[in-house]
């Protein structure tokens, strides 16, 4: 049977010439970075290889750059480490209502110790609007953090906007870039971000890996606690095998994003199109240009998204859900009811991440198999028979 | 969270899909907002469930909830049939993942419904003619 990943917002495959890059790390050069032999000084130079792509990729310095264990640790220090080192400035954090948890919880953790914080609604394309943060600030406003692109609608922020308002108003600005990095360019001065976290897993890099990017002045404090590495600002042997990987990934990021963009936008269209205009009572989820070339969302009318992945998995294809029936809360992604959808549209959603190795093959493969399960599951809805009959 | 192949095999070919005409009781339960609603149909005939079809709007485990309950209260008197619980259900699939239990728990719930409807039908079919 045909399998078809689209599935790239959860996790990339590693790509086979990042996977090469790395596996010297594992068995030749396993030095520690932090020794001082002759084996030690061959990793940390290729860590500081790594960082110093990374940043380049970026725009910032290669101090700028600290290595972590993935996205959500990034998010943690961020989060929490701007508001522990500023608690004597304020208690204010201001984020949005579509953050992935690895925001929302830290800040939830921090909220009940004391902190306050204050999540802005969105559009009904997901958009936080720009004036609505400026509004948001006060005296004790000590950060703010909107996510670059969102993970499960793909809408694309006023990052740069937003930015300019932090800066102006002498507030740390952090974005959670863990779907834009190697995915759209990302020039931490253009944005005006102070902090910025992505990870290795969604650019065809390994999974344990990631950065936070931290504009030289930004104050943090450090939550692992131990040796002196990453300026004694992340302590933990460095998981070499793991930078080289996100080096090399950003590497091949820098040479084919320009080309990838513009494929993945044109399957995407022709995605969104294909299923608005074969399945009836169908719509898109997030900003239809503002958007990830690789992000497909759409919510399908009285059928239910876990039952269509089920279908779709026994055809080979692999999507996600935002439906209350892949959680254990019951309750529909936090991000589509942000975007005022009604809980049936909401339960109804699915989204497809296109990727690297996606063609127009796998495309037309969806489009073909999709009507099918629709209604197969429309003919045993009960909701369908009301509203349409 | 994995789904027993007992789930995905009922899954994957419901049996009793459908609504029955002219049923001798329906019910219909869950909501938009948890994601699942379930409509389950009975026939019946001299106290036997003869008949029995449903439709649902839901995950995997609510279909296969459903479609399990259909095939257990056919050819049941009324009274066995009040003994099946969501645990039975749940059990003849095999077992449910913790997170789906209330999937099986909607599904008891329907039948019930359906069960009292059937009641109250020939509780006022009963009325009716001795009036």
């Amino acid at each position: 049977m045909k399998k078809i990943y689209l599935d790239n917002a959860a996790t990339t495959p590693t790509d086979a010439r990042v996977l090469q890059a790395m596996l010297p790390y594992f068995t030749e050069v396993y030095g520690n970075p932090s020794s001082l032999h002759a084996f030690g000084q061959e990793a940390k130079h290729a860590i500081e290889e790594a960082r110093c792509n990374v940043a380049a990729f970026i725009g910032a310095k290669p101090e700028e750059i600290v290595f972590t264990s993935g996205g959500t640790e990034s998010n943690n220090f961020a989060i929490k480490g701007v508001a522990y080192a500023r608690r004597e400035k304020g208690n204010h954090i201001i984020t949005s209502k579509i953050e992935h948890h690895a925001i929302l919880e830290p800040c939830h953790f921090l909220e009940k110790q004391g902190f306050e914080i204050t999540c802005l609604p969105v559009d009904e394309y997901g958009l936080v609007d720009p004036a609505d943060v400026d509004k948001a600030i006060t005296d004790r406003t000590i950060l703010i953090s909107v996510m670059h692109a969102n993970n499960e609608i793909g809408t694309i922020q006023p990052i740069a906007e937003i930015g300019k308002i932090a800066r102006r108003r002498g507030i740390y600005f952090h974005t959670d870039a863990v779907q834009t990095l190697g995915h759209l360019p990302i020039d931490v001065d253009a944005l005006n971000v102070d902090i910025l976290s992505a990870s290795g897993h969604k650019l065809c890099g390994p999974k344990g890996v990631g950065i936070l990017y931290i504009r030289k002045g930004v104050r943090l404090r450090p939550f692992m606690h131990g040796g002196d590495q990453e300026q004694q600002r992340r302590a933990s042997t460095h998981n070499v095998p793991g930078i080289v990987g996100f080096g090399k990934a950003v590497d091949l990021a820098k040479e084919e994003m320009g080309k990838e963009i513009e494929k993945l936008t044109f399957l995407r269209d022709t995605l969104i199109k294909g299923i608005l205009s074969t399945i009836e009572f169908t719509r898109l989820n997030g900003h239809p240009i503002q958007r990830l070339p690789n992000n497909v969302n759409v919510s399908i009318a009285y059928v239910e998204g876990e039952s269509m992945l089920l279908n779709l998995d026994m055809e080979g294809i692999a999507c996600s859900t935002g439906s209350a029936c892949t959680s254990s809360s019951l309750e529909p992604s936090h991000v589509l009811m942000a975007i005022g959808l009604f809980h049936e549209l909401a339960h109804g959603s699915l989204r497809f991440s296109l990727g690297r190795q996606t063609s127009e093959d796998d495309i037309d493969y969806v489009l073909t198999v999709l009507p099918g399960i629709v209604n197969k599951l429309r003919s045993m809805s009960p909701l369908y028979k009301k509203e349409v009959k | 969270m994995e789904y027993s192949e007992k789930v995905m095999e009922h899954f994957r070919n419901p049996r009793n899909v459908g609504e029955i005409e002219n049923p001798d009781g329906v019910g219909k339960v869950g909501n938009p907002v948890c994601g699942d609603i379930m409509e389950l149909y009975i026939k019946v005939d001299g106290g036997i469930i003869t008949d029995a079809k449903f439709k649902t709007f839901g995950c995997g485990a609510a279909i296969a909830t459903s479609s399990m309950v259909t095939e257990l209260v056919k050819n049941k008197t009324i009274e066995d049939a009040l003994k099946i619980s969501n645990r039975a259900v749940a059990e003849a699939l095999g077992g449910l993942p913790p997170i789906k239990m209330h999937c099986s728990v909607l599904a008891e719930e329907a039948l019930k419904k359906a069960l009292d409807d059937y009641r109250m039908r020939i509780a006022k079919s009963a009325s009716g003619k001795a009036a």
